[in-house]
């Protein structure tokens, strides 16, 4: 079973929305989007662009590997693959907002927060999701988010980000076994 | 796999692959890996060789393991390299060097690996005199083995950090020639670097006075050349070896002086390489002997790379060899 949570419409009206956000919080000035590889990547792509419209300025973007800052990295993992962090910029004094498509256990954020410390001191770190879905383990909470919705165990958000937009939509886990 | 993160990416973008990307428990030598494990190590390392280069050089993955660094030979350069690979990756490490170790006092290899077992090291980094101990101390620890080169045998990451090197500098290892010269005979370095350069799709030519060249050097796939010219002819890789002072004190080489000027690489004879080949060396040097001053230290040398990439690729050994000590993958996870 498959149900549409955003079509490419309501992704693009709520990135609009959110992009508003960020910049209602501090302008554009010393801003810095770090997307969570990969999902969260082209979304901070997209964001920067937004800004750009509304401040006239888009903001550095870089992106984020977690792999080797995962709490079970060393355990449940055995030889991921590690993609390639890019940050061009200098973290420190920055306020960086980081960007994923989904939050679940908030056990990724928690990494990324890790991983982002590791490149130096930024002013703050916020976070902005597509989707949060509920169901945390950590006391991690999105300041900037686009769609909330409470599931439960037994389903999961799947987002395409295509040419043409981003879908995101709700599956039954009994639907895709062995993926 | 992921799916604790509770999606999927089209396309099969996800961020794991199956075990099967290093199947191996420990690492013993290039001849035991697949071209494509060979390739998942590079690719590995290439993600902590940007580790080594932010303000914050060191990542949380190996936290709580313990790495031995266990030395029989006297080496500055790979055990320190070792040293800093393990602390980057947060594990804590032990070095136990032969002049301070129990070995002088007539303990065995096996019974220091038993009593170093019970500490509960998850990897023993082993260097020894003896061809094969590593495998010999493999079959009988618990904690994952590699190899910091064992005798005239192997010696994988010099092997893997060389074939890093090159790869960063000219793109690829399919294709090109690589010349190999000096003591090629004892040169573990040598071996593996022959094994890997094959694998992955390289011309290996060694040169080397004929006493110091293998006698199966063609088995191994290698051209072999008894003068160091023709070996250099359009190599796009020149890989000078160390000569052992005490073997040119034997019955193998007359003198250091005829070695030199035979086999030594100037700026003269590395003019017969391709334009733009690199030079390459593990240490450490005989400076004025297998290698002219201005060769090591010009702009085509690429020694001090070969360091800075030890690193990485000793990063990528640890971390593929202690996540796969930790027996079974978790289903699904």
């Amino acid at each position: 079973m498959s149900e549409v949570l955003l079509d490419p419409v309501a992704v693009a009206r709520g990135l609009r929305r959110v992009a508003g956000e960020i910049a209602e919080h501090g302008g554009v000035r010393d801003l810095a989007l770090v997307g969570i590889r990969r999902g969260g990547e082209p979304l901070a792509e997209r964001l920067a662009a937004l800004l750009r419209e509304l401040e006239g300025e888009a903001p550095p973007t870089g992106s984020i590997d977690i792999t080797l800052y995962r709490d079970d990295a060393a355990t449940a993992l055995p030889n991921p693959k590690i993609g390639p962090s890019r940050i061009p910029f200098e973290v420190r004094g920055k306020r960086v907002v980081l960007v994923d498509d989904v939050i679940y256990t908030g056990r990724t954020i928690r990494a990324a927060l890790d991983a982002v410390l590791d490149y130096g001191r930024p002013r703050r770190i916020e976070l902005c999701v597509l989707v949060d879905r509920g169901g945390r383990e950590l006391p991690i909470h999105p300041d900037y988010t686009v769609r909330r919705v409470e599931l439960g165990p037994g389903q999961r958000i799947e987002v395409a980000q295509k040419d043409d937009g981003a879908w995101a939509t709700i599956e039954d886990a009994s639907t895709l076994g062995g993926t | 796999m992921g799916h604790h993160r509770g999606r999927i990416h089209p396309g099969g973008n996800v961020t794991t692959t199956p075990r099967a990307r290093y199947p191996h428990r420990h690492l013993l030598g290039i001849e035991a890996l697949e071209r494509t494990e060979i390739l998942s190590i590079l690719d590995a390392a290439e993600s902590f060789f940007d580790v080594s280069r932010r303000s914050v050089r060191k990542v949380p993955t190996l936290r709580g393991k313990t790495v031995i660094n266990l030395f029989y030979e006297p080496s500055t350069r790979t055990r320190t390299s070792f040293e800093l690979a393990g602390k980057r990756l947060s594990a804590d490490v032990i070095n136990i060097s032969v002049s301070t170790s129990s070995a002088v006092k007539g303990e065995t290899l096996l019974d220091t690996v038993k009593n170093l077992e019970a500490m509960c090291p998850d990897v023993l980094v082993i260097r020894h005199q003896a061809s094969g101990a590593p495998h010999y101390v493999a079959s009988r620890t618990n904690a994952a083995v590699v190899n910091a080169g064992d005798g005239t045998h192997e010696h994988p990451t010099q092997a893997l950090l060389d074939a890093f090197t090159i790869r960063r500098r000219k793109g690829r290892l399919e294709g090109l020639v690589v010349a190999i010269c000096g003591d090629v005979l004892h040169s573990r370095v040598a071996r593996s670097n022959v094994l890997l350069l094959r694998k992955m799709g390289a011309t290996v030519r060694f040169a080397g006075p004929r006493t110091l060249l293998p006698p199966a050097a063609e088995a191994l796939g290698a051209e072999v050349h008894d003068r160091l010219e023709p070996a250099l002819e359009g190599a796009d890789v020149v890989m000078m070896l160390r000569v052992q002072r005490e073997r040119l004190a034997g019955t193998f080489l007359p003198s250091t002086r005829e070695y030199s000027r035979k086999f030594g690489l100037n700026e003269a004879r590395l003019a017969l390489a391709a334009p733009d080949a690199i030079v390459m060396h593990p240490g450490p040097m005989n400076r004025g002997v297998e290698i002219d001053p201005a060769v090591a230290d010009g702009s085509r040398s690429v020694i001090l790379d070969q360091v800075e990439a030890g690193v990485a690729v000793r990063m990528a050994v640890l971390w593929m060899v202690a996540t796969e000590a930790e027996g079974e993958p978790i289903a699904g996870a």
